[in-house]
C-alpha cells in the first residue's frame, strides 16, 4: 500500500532523516514513535508531500508521489493534525464537505456523507453547524477526522492527533478511532510520543532515534526483545506497566 | 404596480429634480453648434492669480466667448503644462518666473528670446499688463515720512545718521537666502545693516509694534495697505522684474479672435496700485474675485459685466452637492482601481517571499512622494481635472491595500495552510476557499484605511481643477476666510467618518462569521 525507499532529508545542513525505507501493508496500522527531533514527524510530512525528500521516493499503491500528481495523490489520503487543523471561517459541516464540493459531489451526497461520518465519530448533529471556535477540543478533533475520512481514502495519516486533549476525552476518542479504522479497514500511519497510545493502536510500532529507524515490531517485541540499549531506555522512560520502569503500581506492592 | 404616485409624493420630489437639472445645465460647457467660441482660462493658486483669471474670464465673456475658468490650479508647473497640453487657453504669468523657472534650462537673456522659445511651443506672450509684482522693501508710512525716506538709495546714502543706523531690518528666511533677494539688494546699494530672520507674519507684527522698521514684501501685497506701509523705490533696479503678462496658446487667435483683440487692450492698463487694490479687496474686504475683477473692468473700460451671483444659501448648497459628487468620484474611482491592482499584488507578494520586500518597498516609496510632485508628473500625461487626481489617489491607496492583503495572508498559521494543501485542494481553491476568506478582515481593513486617507488626500483635487472639497478649503486659505474653509473641511471630515462607519458595517457581510468571533472561544 505505502512504500518509502531510501528517503532522506536535511534541513540547513543537519540531517534530520537518514536514508530510510518503510513499507506498510494495506489495512495495517503503523505507529511512528520516538523522542522529539528523532525524525518521525518529518517522515510523516514526507508521506503527505509537505516536505520533499532530498533522495528516495514515496509510492502509494505502486505510484510514485511527484509534484505533478500531488493533488490527486493527496485525495487518496486523509491527514489529521493536533486540534484538527480546521478552517476557522467555515462551519464544521463546511470544513468536512469542502473538498467533496470541489471535486464535484452533489450537495445531497455531501450532506448524507457528512451525516453518516458524524454518526461514525459520534459528533452531535448540532455541532455540525458551529464554527471551530464554538466547539470543544474533542469535537474539533472529531471534525478533523471526519474531514480526513470524507472521500473515503485508503490511507490516513495522523500527526499527534490526541496531543491537545485531556485524558478522559482522549480515552474516548482513542476507542472510537480504533473502532473506525478497523471497521473501514483503513491503512494508518500515526505519529505519537506516547508509548501507551502506540501500543493501543499499532499493529506495529516503529521506534526512531537520530533520524533513523532503530527497531520495528510489535509493542511486545520492543518491550521484551529491545534491539539496542536505546530501545530499552526509551521503553523504560515511558513507565509502562510491567516493563521494569519505576512505575509505583508495578513495583511489587500489589 | 403601475398606479400613479399620490400627487403629494411627486410634488416633494420636485425641488430635488430641479436641483439636478440645474447642476446638469451648469456642467454643460456649451450648447453644440453655437457660434460662440469656447475659451478655457486658467489661474494659479493665490489671490492675485485668481483675480487675474476672473479678469481674463470677464474679458472673454465681454468678447462673446463661452468662458470656463479653471481657477487656482496649484503652482507654475501645473498651470504651464496645462497650457501646453491645451487644457487651458491662457493665464497670467510673470516675466521673472518665465525666465527663471519655466525656461530656466534655455538660459534666456532677453524677453525677445523668451518670446521665440515660447513660439516654438505654440505659445504667445502678450504685452505686459503694467504692474510688476516683485520683491520690495517696505517701511511704516509714518516712520518713512518722519525720516524722509523714499528710495532704497536713501537708506544707503544716509547710513551714517544715527536714526537711519538704528533702523531694524527684519526679513523672511526665503528673502535672505535667495540670490535675487537680500544679497542682490545689499550688494547693489552696499547696505551694511544686519537683518533679523523671522517669519513673514511676525515681521508684519514687528512693523506694527515698532520692533521692525524695514521688511521685505511683494510689491502688490494687500498687507501694504493693511499695515500702512511705504514701498521704497528700487531706484537702482536691484530686484528682478516680475511683470505680469497674458500667456496664451497661438491657436487662440484663430479660434477666438475677438477675445484676443480685447486681451491686447489690457496691455499696460493695470498699475501696481490697481493690482494692490484688487488684492486687498479680496483678502482684506472679503469680496469675491469675480466682483473685484468686474469692477476694475467697469472703471477702466466702462464695460458692464454681469456679476450677479446666486444667493448665499443656494450657492452653498449647490457648491456642496457638486463638491460631494466630485469628491466621491475621486475617492471611489481611485479606490476601486487600487483594489483591482492592490489585492492581486499583495497575493503575488505573499507567494514570492523574495519579491515581497521589493513590492512592499516600492508601494511604500510611492507613499512618501509629496502629492504636489505626483500631480506635476500626472498633469502632462492626463491633463487637468479628475483623472490626474484620481491617478495620484490610486497610487497612494496601493500601500495600505497591498500591505493589508500581504499581512492577512502571512498571518494564516502554517498548519492551516498545510491542512488545505494536504486536503488535496489545488492552488486556486486554496486561495479562494481558504486563504482569502481568512485574510478578509485584514484586506478589508487595508481598504478602509485607504478609503479614509483618500477622503483627506482627495482635497488635492482642488489644485488641478478636479473640484471636490479641496476647492473650498484652498479658496478659504487663499482668502483667509475660515467660513469658506469650513465648507470644505467639515464635509470632508464627515465623509471620512461616514466611510469609516460604512466599512464597519460592511465587515459584517464580507468577513466570514467564524473569523469574527474571536472573543468567543
Amino acid at each position: 500500500m505505502l512504500e518509502m525507499c531510501d528517503v532522506s532529508k536535511s534541513f540547513a545542513g543537519r540531517q534530520v532523516l537518514q536514508p530510510t525505507s518503510l513499507a506498510v501493508a494495506r489495512g495495517q496500522t503503523i505507529v511512528l514513535i520516538g523522542p522529539s527531533g528523532c525524525g518521525k514527524s518529518t517522515l510523516l510530512r514526507i508521506i503527505a508531500g509537505l516536505v520533499a525528500p532530498d533522495q528516495g521516493r514515496v509510492l502509494i499503491d505502486g505510484e510514485v508521489f511527484t509534484a505533478a500528481n500531488a493533488a490527486a495523490m493527496r485525495r487518496r489520503m486523509g491527514y489529521v493534525i493536533q486540534d484538527g487543523g480546521l478552517f476557522p471561517h467555515l462551519t464544521a459541516r463546511a470544513n468536512v464537505g469542502l473538498l467533496a464540493g470541489r471535486v464535484g459531489w452533489k450537495s445531497e451526497r455531501v450532506r448524507d456523507r457528512v451525516d453518516l461520518l458524524a454518526g461514525l465519530v459520534r459528533l452531535s448533529p448540532e455541532a455540525l453547524d458551529r464554527f471551530p471556535s464554538q466547539l470543544s477540543g474533542g469535537q474539533r478533533q472529531r471534525v478533523g477526522i471526519m474531514r480526513a475520512l470524507m472521500l473515503d481514502p485508503p490511507l490516513i495519516l495522523l500527526d499527534e492527533p490526541m496531543g491537545a486533549l485531556d485524558p478522559l476525552v482522549r480515552f474516548d476518542l482513542q476507542e472510537d478511532l480504533r473502532r473506525i479504522f478497523r471497521t473501514l479497514g483503513t491503512t494508518v500511519v500515526m505519529v505519537t510520543h506516547d508509548m501507551g497510545e502506540a501500543g493501543f493502536f499499532g499493529d506495529e510500532v516503529v521506534l526512531l532515534g537520530d533520524g533513523a529507524i532503530v527497531q520495528r515490531g510489535t509493542l511486545d517485541q520492543l518491550i521484551h526483545a529491545p534491539a539496542t540499549d536505546y530501545v530499552r531506555r526509551f521503553i523504560n522512560a515511558q513507565r509502562l506497566p510491567g516493563t521494569g520502569g519505576r512505575e509505583p503500581a508495578t513495583g511489587g506492592v500489589a | 404596480m403601475t398606479t400613479p404616485r399620490p400627487p403629494a409624493l411627486r410634488r416633494r420630489r420636485w425641488p430635488l429634480l430641479a436641483a439636478h437639472a440645474v447642476l446638469l445645465l451648469a456642467s454643460l460647457p456649451a450648447v453644440a453648434g453655437s457660434p460662440a467660441p469656447v475659451v478655457k482660462v486658467g489661474s494659479k493658486g493665490f489671490t492675485e492669480g485668481v483675480v487675474l483669471g476672473e479678469l481674463l474670464a470677464a474679458v472673454g465673456r465681454h468678447a462673446g466667448a463661452v468662458v470656463e475658468h479653471k481657477a487656482a490650479l496649484g503652482g507654475t508647473q501645473i498651470v504651464f503644462q496645462a497650457l501646453e497640453k491645451g487644457d487651458i487657453d491662457c493665464y497670467v504669468e510673470y516675466t521673472g518666473t518665465l525666465t527663471q523657472e519655466i525656461l530656466r534650462a534655455e538660459r534666456i537673456r532677453s524677453l525677445e528670446q523668451a518670446r521665440e522659445a515660447l513660439a516654438r511651443r505654440g505659445l504667445v506672450m502678450m504685452e505686459p499688463l503694467g504692474f510688476n509684482n516683485t520683491y520690495a522693501l517696505g517701511m511704516k508710512e509714518s516712520v518713512a515720512a518722519a525720516l524722509g525716506i523714499d528710495t532704497i538709495s536713501d537708506l544707503a546714502a544716509r547710513a551714517a545718521e544715527p536714526e537711519i543706523a538704528a533702523l531694524a531690518f527684519g526679513f523672511s528666511d526665503e528673502f535672505v537666502k535667495r540670490g535675487d533677494g537680500w544679497p542682490a539688494v545689499r550688494d547693489a546699494y552696499r547696505l551694511e545693516q544686519q537683518p533679523q530672520v523671522l517669519d513673514h507674519s511676525l515681521a508684519y507684527r514687528g512693523i506694527e509694534t515698532g520692533h521692525i522698521d524695514v521688511t521685505d514684501l511683494y510689491s502688490t501685497d494687500p498687507e501694504i495697505r493693511y499695515y500702512g506701509l511705504r514701498l521704497l523705490a528700487d531706484d537702482r533696479g536691484a530686484f528682478r522684474e516680475y511683470k505680469a503678462f497674458v500667456l496664451c496658446r497661438a491657436d487662440l487667435a484663430t479660434r477666438a479672435p475677438q477675445f484676443v483683440r480685447e486681451l491686447e487692450r489690457l496691455a499696460g492698463s493695470i498699475g501696481n496700485a490697481d493690482m494692490l487694490e484688487m488684492n486687498a479687496r479680496v483678502r482684506l474686504d472679503g469680496e469675491p474675485e469675480r466682483a473685484v475683477a468686474a469692477r476694475f473692468l467697469r472703471n477702466r473700460f466702462g464695460w458692464e459685466i454681469d456679476t450677479e451671483e446666486p444667493t448665499a444659501a443656494v450657492r452653498i448648497v449647490g457648491d456642496l452637492l457638486r463638491a460631494t459628487r466630485q469628491h466621491l468620484l475621486l475617492v471611489f474611482v481611485s479606490l476601486l482601481a487600487a483594489i483591482v491592482v492592490g489585492v492581486p499584488l499583495g497575493v503575488y507578494a505573499s507567494l514570492r517571499p523574495r519579491l515581497a520586500q521589493a513590492i512592499l518597498g516600492a508601494v511604500g516609496i510611492i507613499q512618501t512622494i509629496p502629492s504636489m510632485a505626483v500631480l506635476v508628473f500626472m498633469v502632462p500625461l492626463l491633463g487637468l481635472g479628475w483623472r490626474p487626481a484620481a491617478a495620484a489617489l490610486f497610487l497612494y491607496s496601493l500601500l495600505p491595500i497591498v500591505r493589508g492583503t500581504f499581512n492577512g495572508l502571512a498571518e494564516i498559521p502554517a498548519h492551516l495552510r498545510e491542512s488545505a494543501e494536504v486536503l488535496g485542494l489545488d492552488r486556486w481553491a486554496r486561495l479562494w476557499l481558504v486563504e482569502l476568506p481568512m485574510a478578509s478582515r485584514s484586506i478589508l481593513s487595508g481598504i478602509k484605511t485607504a478609503a479614509v486617507i483618500n477622503v483627506g488626500t482627495a482635497t488635492i483635487g482642488g489644485l488641478i481643477g478636479a473640484g471636490g472639497y479641496g476647492e473650498a478649503i484652498l479658496s478659504g486659505i487663499r482668502r483667509a476666510d475660515p467660513a469658506q474653509l469650513m465648507q470644505g473641511a467639515v464635509p470632508a471630515a464627515a465623509l471620512a467618518l461616514i466611510l469609516q462607519a460604512a466599512f464597519e458595517l460592511l465587515e459584517r457581510f464580507v468577513v466570514p462569521a467564524g473569523m469574527r468571533g474571536h472573543g468567543r472561544s
